[in-house]
């Protein structure tokens, strides 16, 4: 039976279903990114690993999302590496838009006003910081 | 050392740490941080860093199965979620002023204590009390298979629940860790569900706390790939062969082990919080 099939409205049962799924998806995805990147590194990498002993932050160009994006599709294996990274961190917040999208279709308005209030925080922490 | 011996050898660590989370149902942060400090002489910040990645790899990857159980709450998840998530930025924002040798006490002291609730059994007293007034109108309250039938259950201690996941959240940012501990104390303690549906419940919200934080540190530098890769890898390969044992071995002896690790970690963490040698 296709999804269109079913009754229009989301049981939370067919809900929790459609998450599960996108969290395996999620971590996957990011592991094999990770995997990419990794290989990279080690591949290019010469000489001792860098002492990180004293806090000075990692460079600008792996803070950002966009200067991430930017240095993946360059081909820079470290961007690569911090995108999988970006991914995972990302996967939870998708499946709280998801949760939102699922009680948008419930038409439960306390729970809209509630999840979007989460999804917001989320967002602005991984975009604002 | 070159790149890749500290790689393998931080995955290897991080393996033994994610199984043992996984097998006594404790999560492999708590383990993470101090190794990865006192072992590896990482800045306590980056270790935060890389352990909050991990914490949000084994949330999502054990969630996938516990989904299909069908235990999951998920407006108890959403409703503390909002907790948990402005825990976690306040704590975020809270981590820049606090001195690294503070953190290192408080992280001490959250290890002792996860040592003495390892060995505390978790005593289920679900409620046939009538729900806290709040949990009716949040429509807390749900059900639950039981040998193929649906039990209801009520939701108590509310408000009380919600206070603590905001604190869980907190110490979640603070120190990189699930929190899963104290989860569980607002969990099963105050609010009173049952089991499957706390552990069930907490362990959707911890990647969610932990998102909220890590994206933050994000921003500030704090996650390293070339510490935080084998860290994730190492940590979810470790708790999902530790998912995978954990019906075959007795838990007794591993509780022991765990609580053994975990003491002397607190130990030493208090040591060097103390004299600021972090």
């Amino acid at each position: 039976m296709t999804d269109s099939a079913r009754p229009t409205r989301w049981t939370d049962h067919q809900v929790e279903q459609v998450i599960g799924r996108l969290l395996q998806f999620g971590v996957l995805l990011a592991t094999i990114v990770v995997v990419v990147g990794m290989t990279g590194l080690l591949a290019t990498h010469s000489g001792p690993a860098a002492d990180h002993r004293v806090f000075v932050g990692v460079a600008p160009e792996l803070r950002s999302l966009g200067a991430i994006l930017h240095g993946a599709f360059a081909g820079h294996p470290e961007a690569i590496t911090q995108l999988g990274l970006v991914l995972l961190i990302a996967t939870p917040i998708a499946r709280v838009a998801l949760t939102l999208v699922a009680f948008v279709v419930q038409r439960d308005r306390l729970y809209i006003g509630l999840t979007a209030l989460v999804l917001a925080l989320l967002l602005w922490g991984l975009l604002r910081g | 050392m070159t790149l890749l011996t500290v790689a393998v050898l931080i995955a290897a660590g991080s393996f033994l740490a994610g199984m043992l989370g996984a097998l006594t149902g404790l999560g492999g942060g708590i383990i993470v941080v101090p190794m990865l400090t006192l072992l590896f002489h990482v800045d306590l910040r980056y270790a935060i860093g890389a352990s909050l990645v991990s914490v949000i790899a084994t949330s999502s990857g054990a969630a996938a199965a516990y989904v299909r159980e069908g235990y999951t709450n998920v407006r108890i998840g959403i409703f503390l979620e909002v907790a948990t998530t402005i825990g976690a930025l306040a704590g975020a924002a809270l981590s820049s002023v606090i001195p690294t040798s503070a953190l290192a006490v408080l992280f001490a002291i959250v290890l002792l204590y996860t040592a003495v609730r390892s060995f505390q059994q978790r005593d289920e007293h679900p409620s046939n009390d009538p729900p806290h007034p709040w949990a009716v109108k949040l429509r807390l309250n749900g059900s639950y298979p039981v040998k193929g039938e649906m039990v209801p259950y009520t939701v108590q201690g509310v408000g009380s629940g919600f206070a603590i996941m905001g604190l869980a959240g907190m110490l979640s940012a603070l120190l990189g860790i699930g929190s899963g501990v104290v989860k569980v104390l607002a969990m099963d303690r105050r609010m009173r569900l049952p089991f499957k549906v706390s552990t069930t419940t907490s362990n959707f919200m911890i990647g969610v706390t932990a998102a909220a934080s890590a994206g933050v540190y994000l921003h500030r530098g704090y996650i390293v790939p070339t510490i935080a890769f084998p860290v994730m890898l190492g940590v979810l390969a470790g708790a999902l062969t530790g998912a995978r044992v954990l019906a075959r071995t007795s838990t007794g002896k591993l509780r022991t082990l765990f609580t053994g690790v975990v003491t002397i970690l607190a130990l030493e963490m208090l040591y060097k919080g103390v004299t600021g040698a972090l």
